[in-house]
């Protein structure tokens, strides 16, 4: 085991460390942040969500982007599955539909940094029952 | 460190443990295991929570979901819909009590809306025997920046300036207690760390100690760095053993990692800490009590002046402050004096954390901002009063402190503000009591407790408080008249005035606060020979209702006195002289006929 024989031992060390503690700090302001849900039913997975939500999460982390990837149930696209909806603080959620690891980079390169829309998006269609009130 | 992209924190806490969650951590792990998804979901065992009544408790990150009342039979199907499947267990979700609505996400939990996380940061939400998770959490930071950036008397006059009070009941101020300190010259001082909580239904140390170790290791190193010892102590009880171990866990990674020992951070400051452990004398946790028991002696206190600061452990000066009040040091280090002098009222800064008891819906453990008011704890946090009953009163500051009724309510909770309603803060239990508590039996439980603790040192104390207790007992019984009430009064009154510590000084203050605020049920007792609240037993008449009594007999079969008498298919009577007021006919009789007054 490393000594820390300094206080710049002791920040490099909370460097490093910081980043498996990311997922827990974000969770307690999520509103704040980017939130992306990937659709992770029996469809999502069987076409490839599970390989999308790790994309985004290794990517998010790589590029510091402040956004929290959590897992949802099916959406009922399912012709359109891996889907992804992403909500930006103060925006609409928007969902996209046939999401590969290609698409999941462009998502947040794109349409998360630049605010650029992409192809795949799918027109929200539904109200769920807490936005009715 | 892996990347996992999703944690599922366990209360590791010792409620959560008495409900088996470490099977369910294990269980986790396993059923993580079968699905093959080790690399993506995390199980990481945590300090308390704080909402103890709904244990055992699973928070699942990043979506923040809060599962109570987890069973470990439970975590097949947590793994299996929410892990792998992203669809949460509704069923094991927190149901609002008064909307019946299930709530996922604890942000949106009444129990944690009102309350700011000072001291507990880190309780729920870090591995305590990781110090890994701590150091990425800025641990230690505070010590770097003192050690590297700060000199002892700056340190000092941080503390001094975010209005850091004592947080083990006294409320003195911790920065000027430092600086006391440090200001006696000494070839050897010590850092004191006084985790002999000891108020019934307290668990707020434990927790912290449980939950977040080494934000106490990293506070009293501070401390020895302002006050110039190089030794520090942690004196706990015996009965605490899980805190004890998480405590050495800690304090051997800090060795291994030379945040303990010599020349810490290259700084030339020197610190390590030790542990001594207490039989469980309440009365160790005054400070001069409590250094005696360290010494090896018995644990009595003895007359200040001298201070410990002064002449303590072993002649030396001693610096002694409470769990709570290290907890928060490195906050304030890292977050600045006017920031925590920003939360609270104009005398008492910051928060404090409180162990909710009694008859309240959500009992458990809390942090509030000082100056929130009795009503916000008890209603909004706690949830209200248990099965829908009426509040009477809440107990604060343990044995010491007093009652307060439904006038206090709106009370902003404050350490003056608690001693003016003639109660204290004390080390931060709050024992919430409903309409059916009698109130005399209350004081007389207290009093027990006292009496049990007293160290037998001086004589008000030790034979002041056994009066007070005989006398209670005897207007318990039916015994008292209204002359014992005055003799209660005056009693107590001398007590407070000549008792040599704290403990005696302090313990007549539960029987005067409830004559203060219950008069008329003291006055019940001995006039009319009843207790409103139906608890004392002796006072307890129970007759039989001739008109709801079929005579079926098997009131007089269970009396274990024979004092019901009466022929088959006839009313029975009860013999009030025989009668030991033990309730067995009232369990038995299936038609409502006897009636208890």
């Amino acid at each position: 085991m490393n000594k820390i024989k300094s206080i710049d031992d002791l920040r490099k060390m909370k460097q490093d460390l910081e980043s498996g503690m990311n997922i827990r700090e974000k969770s307690n302001s999520p509103e704040s942040l980017v939130q992306i849900r990937v659709a992770m039913a029996t469809c999502g997975i069987a076409s490839g969500a599970r390989t999308v939500m790790n994309t985004l999460i290794e990517k998010i982390e790589k590029d510091k982007v402040q956004a929290v990837v959590t897992q949802g149930g099916c959406m009922g696209y399912c012709y359109a599955e891996p889907t992804v909806e992403v909500r930006i603080p103060g925006k609409d959620p928007v969902v996209f539909g046939y999401v590969d690891s290609k698409v999941a980079i462009d998502i947040i390169e794109k349409y998360i940094g630049k605010g650029e829309l992409l192809e795949g998006i799918i027109p929200v269609n539904y109200q769920t029952i807490n936005e009715k009130k | 460190m892996a990347q996992y992209k999703m944690h599922l924190l366990v209360c590791g806490g010792t409620g959560c443990r008495a409900s088996q969650s470490e099977r369910i951590a294990g269980n986790l792990k396993e059923e993580i295991k079968n699905l093959g998804l080790e690399n993506e979901a995390q199980v990481v065992i945590t300090g308390c929570f704080g909402f103890c009544e709904k244990g055992p408790i699973v928070k699942i990150v990043p979506d923040n979901t809060f599962y109570t009342q987890v069973k470990p039979e439970d975590c097949k199907e947590i793994i299996s819909e929410h892990v792998l499947k992203g669809r949460k267990v509704t069923r094991l979700l927190y149901e609002d009590p008064s909307t019946k609505e299930h709530i996922s996400d604890s942000k949106h939990m009444g129990f944690y809306q009102k309350q700011i996380r000072i001291a507990l940061r880190n309780c729920g939400f870090i591995n305590p025997e990781n110090i890994d998770e701590y150091i990425a959490r800025d641990g230690y930071a505070a010590l770097g920046k003192a050690l590297t950036e700060m000199t002892p008397q700056q340190v000092i006059d941080q503390i001094k300036k975010s209005g850091l009070r004592g947080r083990g009941g006294g409320g003195f101020p911790t920065g000027l207690k430092w600086e006391i300190a440090a200001g006696n010259k000494a070839d050897q001082k010590y850092v004191v760390c006084n985790a002999d909580e000891g108020d019934p239904g307290a668990f707020m140390d434990r927790s912290i100690l449980e939950g977040d170790p080494h934000s106490i290791i990293e506070a009293m190193a501070i401390c020895g760095y302002c006050i110039g010892a190089t030794k520090g102590i942690v004196y706990i009880r015996a009965e605490y053993p899980l805190a004890i171990q998480r405590l050495k866990i800690a304090a051997r990674q800090c060795r291994e990692y030379g945040l303990l020992g010599a020349d810490i951070m290259g700084s030339g400051f020197d610190f390590d800490i030790e542990l001594r452990y207490g039989a469980g004398a309440f009365v160790c946790g005054e400070e001069t009590a409590l250094i005696h028991s360290m010494e090896g002696l018995r644990g009595e206190p003895t007359v200040k002046p001298p201070f410990p600061a002064q002449s303590g452990y072993m002649g030396k000066p001693t610096n002694v402050n409470n769990v709570e009040t290290f907890a928060n040091v490195p906050a304030i280090l890292l977050k600045g004096a006017e920031w925590f002098s920003s939360i609270g009222t104009e005398k008492s800064k910051g928060t404090k954390v409180f162990a909710l008891a009694g008859k309240i819906n959500n009992v458990g453990l809390i942090e509030v901002p000082m100056g929130t008011t009795l009503r916000e704890v008890i209603f909004e946090i706690g949830g209200g009063i248990k099965d829908g009953k009426k509040f009477k009163a809440v107990q604060t500051g343990g044995p010491s402190g007093g009652c307060l009724t439904e006038k206090h309510l709106d009370t902003p909770i404050d350490f003056d503000n608690l001693i003016a309603a003639g109660s204290m803060m004390g080390s931060g239990g709050m024992i919430v009591m409903d309409e059916d508590d009698c109130m005399v039996s209350v004081a007389k439980f207290y009093l027990e407790f006292t009496v049990d603790e007293s160290c037998g040192k001086c004589a008000p104390c030790r034979v002041g408080n056994k009066r007070l207790h005989e006398m209670l007992e005897k207007i318990c019984s039916g015994k008292g008249t209204i002359e014992d009430v005055e003799y209660l009064k005056n009693l107590g009154a001398v007590i407070k005035d000549t008792a040599l510590c704290g403990l005696g000084q302090t313990s007549p203050n539960p029987v005067l606060s409830t004559i203060e605020h219950f008069y008329d049920e003291y006055k019940a007792h001995v006039t009319e020979r009843i207790c409103p609240a139906g608890q004392c037993k002796a006072l307890k008449l129970y007759t039989i209702l001739a008109d709801k009594c079929t005579g079926c007999t098997a009131c007089s079969r269970s009396c274990p006195v024979g004092a019901i008498s009466g022929e088959k298919r006839q009313p029975h009577v009860i013999d009030a002289d025989k009668c030991i007021r033990c309730g067995a006919c009232y369990d038995k009789c299936k038609f409502t006929a006897i009636h208890v007054q």
